[in-house]
């Protein structure tokens, strides 16, 4: 886990999320810039991902392996999914799914840490 | 028996529209997660906290059905989340009670252990909010 990268998708997750948030309190449905927005925090997910698999490759696996794999699984399949289920929903409360989904995504990241940080070296 | 469409409610799917969408997504975060834990749980450390764990388990296949029952339409698929929330508020209630008073029994925390303090409250809020919208939601026929 590189720490840069890791705030980067919690900046973005959380932005993407107030975003949202703003945009359901105005009551506006999720609309293509909320597709575009989710494809770049999912780059920086998918980035941190492929980061992780080469330092569990290089330095060795966390103590809580199974756990560690199982949320970057969860924070690259959240967003999509989230998109999936609110695009068919034309008002504000498909908005509202996608802060929920983004605002996932932060928890997962400090869980990952947490599990990384407890890596014995 | 008649198909959903011939409900007197007309054919849309009133549950999953609306508030009922974002419900869902909540739900969706739930059972998956839940299953995620109680998977790697299970997989992992089973000896250590067996209860617990089964327990775990539990909660993410009422997780998994409420989020499935709530998504379909039907009546059917209504009685199925009726019991599913009414099962999952009366298993935090439980969980959460006992855990309070003695934590002994639960080694490891679960989903609903302290009545879901270790995901802000929102397995208890979540049943709740679940029954409410069965009860109330998606009833008013649009136009």
């Amino acid at each position: 886990m590189i720490a840069a990268i890791d705030y980067a998708v919690i900046v973005a997750s959380l932005a993407y999320a107030g975003w949202a948030a703003v945009a359901a309190l105005l009551n506006r449905p999720p609309r293509e810039p909320f597709v575009i927005g989710a494809g770049v925090v999912e780059a920086l997910i998918l980035l941190q991902v492929v980061v992780a698999i080469v330092m569990m490759a290089v330095e060795g696996t966390p103590e809580s392996t199974a756990t560690f794999v199982g949320y970057l699984l969860m924070t690259v399949i959240i967003l999509p999914l989230g998109l999936f289920w609110a695009l068919a929903e034309k008002s504000r409360w498909g908005t509202a799914v996608l802060m929920v989904a983004a605002l996932v995504i932060p928890v997962l990241v400090v869980r990952l840490q947490q599990i990384w940080v407890a890596t014995p070296s | 028996m008649t198909g959903p469409s011939a409900d007197a409610g007309g054919s849309a799917p009133a549950r999953t529209s609306g508030p009922g969408r974002l419900l869902v997504a909540v739900y969706g975060v739930f059972a998956l997660s839940a299953s995620a834990r109680a998977g790697v749980q299970i997989a992992t450390s089973f000896d250590q906290a067996p209860l617990a764990y089964l327990l775990s388990a539990f909660a993410a296949v009422v997780y998994i059905v409420a989020t499935v029952s709530l998504a379909r339409a039907g009546t059917t698929a209504r009685r199925i989340a009726l019991a599913a929330c009414t099962v999952e508020l009366a298993g935090v209630l439980a969980v959460g009670t006992v855990t309070a008073v003695d934590p002994g029994d639960f080694p490891d925390d679960t989903v609903w252990s302290l009545f879901g303090r270790g995901y802000g409250f929102v397995p208890l809020v979540l049943p709740v909010l679940g029954l409410l919208w069965l009860r109330y939601g998606g009833r008013r026929v649009p136009g």
